[in-house]
């Protein structure tokens, strides 16, 4: 497979000491494998199949293993995802607060015109997503790892601007 | 207090006194807020007097199903021949409940607190936080708290000098609801799919790794050092209408309402006060539909029912619900509950973790026949159909996951049945173009 003979590594050095050290907190060598694939995520913003291949080795447990766990848990990435990766709550708390019109006012602003699909200019992927534990904050989106509250159709232009230019945080 | 708004008159603030106030993060801010007095307090008393006044303070499960505190903790095993685990249960995705993010986000070091004094009850070295993998904010916070924690010497292999080893460590899940059920969590600790498990055996016998674990939720772990602090008789007698039911309860209030956030009221608070006083009522010009007071899977009230709605979990279960999580969701007259019962199903067929047919399927089929509905193309019998789903999803899994979809819908038919009456007749346009 072409992208497992263009696979590099990712534990080593700092990452590598890190999982070594997560591995020190549990009994069990396979109670790492989530934060393992977390650290993957991370370093590569996705999960290729050589990494699940390498933590499967590090962990003494089969890549179809690794797949089995990755694949149920819908945060890890098992494809790459626009420079931007936009989740908006459309639960019923948020969405009786206008969830929906936010996840429009975020495809128009962003060009991705449709749910899944990825911004023209690479940028953005937007994806509705369940509950999101901040209902009394309605409505609320992550853009990658930062959570955002109290979003409204109106701040959306806002938002979208501040992550155009880049990853911004916060 | 009803963060993010200001604390009113009638709550009755104890976790969440410092919501809002960034000092309480620090271990030295927290220190001077009276903060691990209560450890230390138990760390000398015998884990069992620590059990025993956390059971005669009457404290219950607030991550939904309300089981007595201490009587968990005393079904661990007393002699110790394996390891003990403590698991705290701060998955939070019950959709309506938001109140462990807040104390975690504003008082890491009570969740600790309360988290040590559990580990030493029951005789654990280590306990794992379990925290959903959204929420990023909350997962720094902790962390940075239980570094703090570890270089104060609050935890580790002799805890505030006690000679106790207390560890701690969060673990973060990767966005899977059903990983909130605590056998399901507990695979997930373990690196497995998140499938919950069939019991007995129970965790007290066989949990984690296979070794006796108690697991309990954010806001009871919280709740244990003021316990502990202000004694058990002083908690029991937080109760404004049934015995059965005491202390205070943080309150998430979200959906159609003018200041939704987190409201902490000693139980037995009417819900009808919590709704027009302290979240200050519906929107302009709207009136009260519908609430669902315990998070999305607890049976739906009515406006004449949630009027008169105790919240404790006798008084929820009086009027036909149950106080679950607390995460109270209100809906107004501009609400389409045939639309948003579809909504809570999708939630549960997304999440579903596929091990049982009836959940399975059951879910997914639900959602199917509410969309045919809102197209315009049900019928009578789909109404029929949708109750017997209901009823083939409900006792019969692994897990009650199955059984929280089937909740809002027979509800939601009894309840609002003109409304699904108004889509099937053709008197209500078709809100989709697909199903
Ligand atoms: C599908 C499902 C999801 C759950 N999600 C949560 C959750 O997010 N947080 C929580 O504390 N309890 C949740 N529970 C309840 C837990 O299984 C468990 O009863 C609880 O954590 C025990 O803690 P407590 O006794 O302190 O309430 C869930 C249960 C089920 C069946
Ligand atoms: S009821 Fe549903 S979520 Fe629970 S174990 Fe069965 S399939 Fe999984
Ligand atoms: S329903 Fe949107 S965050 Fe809970």
């Amino acid at each position: 497979m072409q992208e497992a003979a263009e696979y590099q590594s990712v534990f080593v050095g700092a990452a590598r000491e890190k999982l070594d050290d997560i591995m020190s907190r549990y009994p069990t060598k396979r109670a790492a494998l989530l934060p393992a694939l977390w650290i993957v995520q991370e370093e590569r913003d996705w999960i290729p199949e050589g990494a699940m291949i390498e933590i499967a080795e590090l962990l003494d447990i089969t890549a179809a293993q690794v797949k089995g766990v990755a694949t149920f848990y819908t945060m890890y990435h098992k494809h790459p995802v626009g420079e931007n990766f936009i989740q908006v709550c459309t639960t019923s708390p948020c969405n009786v607060c206008g969830a929906e019109n936010v996840v429009k006012a975020l495809l128009k602003e962003t060009g991705c015109g449709e749910l899944g699909a990825t911004s023209p200019d690479g940028k953005f992927t937007i994806t509705e997503v369940e509950c999101l534990g901040a209902c009394g904050f309605a409505t609320p989106i992550m853009v990658n790892d930062d959570f955002l509250d109290s979003v409204t159709m109106e701040t959306v232009p806002e938002v979208v601007a501040r992550y155009r230019d880049g990853k911004a945080t916060g | 207090m009803g963060y993010p708004h200001k604390s009113d008159p009638k709550e009755n603030v104890v976790l969440s006194e410092y919501f809002g106030d960034a000092g309480a993060r620090t271990y030295d801010g927290w220190v001077e807020r009276g903060g691990y007095k209560a450890l230390k307090t138990a760390l000398g008393m015998e884990p069992n007097a620590v059990t025993d006044i956390v059971k005669q303070s009457g404290l219950r499960g607030r991550g939904g199903a309300g089981f007595p505190t201490g009587l968990k903790w005393s079904f661990m095993p007393k002699e110790k021949t394996r390891a003990h685990y403590l698991c705290c249960n701060a998955d939070e995705s019950e959709p309506g409940t938001f109140k462990d993010r807040e104390i975690m986000r504003w008082t890491p070091h009570a969740l600790i607190e309360g988290c040590a004094i559990g580990q030493y009850a029951i005789g654990a070295e280590v306990c794992y936080i379990y925290i959903r993998g959204e929420f990023t904010e909350p997962i720094k916070v902790m962390q940075a708290a239980l570094d703090a924690a570890y270089a104060n010497g609050v935890l580790g292999d002799n805890a505030m000098g006690s000679g106790k080893k207390l560890d701690m460590y969060i673990h973060r899940g990767a966005g899977a609801y059903i990983c909130g059920e605590e056998t399901a969590l507990m695979n997930s600790i373990e690196g497995r799919r998140g499938n919950p498990r069939i019991k007995p055996p129970f965790p007290a016998a066989a949990g984690l790794f296979g070794m006796p674990t108690t697991i309990n939720n954010v806001e009871t772990l919280a709740a244990v050092p003021h316990i502990i602090n202000r004694g058990a008789e002083w908690y029991s007698g937080l109760s404004l209408a049934s015995e059965k039911s005491s202390g205070t309860k943080l309150l998430s209030v979200c959906g159609n309402v003018r200041k939704p956030g987190n409201y902490e009221v000693t139980m037995g608070f009417p819900l009808k006060e919590l709704i027009y006083d302290l979240c200050g009522g519906m929107p302009e010009g709207r009136t009260l539909k519908a609430v669902i007071p315990g998070g999305s899977s607890v049976p739906i009230l009515t406006r004449e029912e949630a009027e008169g709605c105790i919240l404790d979990y006798e008084g929820c279960v009086a009027a036909g619900t149950m106080l679950g999580s607390g995460g109270v969701i209100v809906f107004d007259d501009s609400v389409d509950m045939v639309y948003q019962i579809m909504r809570l199903a999708k939630f549960y067929a997304h999440e579903s973790c596929a091990q049982c047919t009836q959940c399975r399927e059951g879910t997914a089929w639900t959602v199917r026949i509410l969309e045919r509905i809102l197209a315009g193309k049900g019928t009578q019998d789909d109404i029929d159909l949708l109750l017997d789903l209901a009823d083939q999803m409900t006792g019969k899994t692994i897990c009650v996951l199955s059984d929280s979809c089937a909740v809002p819908v027979v509800s939601g038919i009894t309840k609002f049945r003109d409304e699904f009456d108004a889509y099937i007749s053709g008197a209500r346009e078709p809100v989709l173009t697909h199903g």
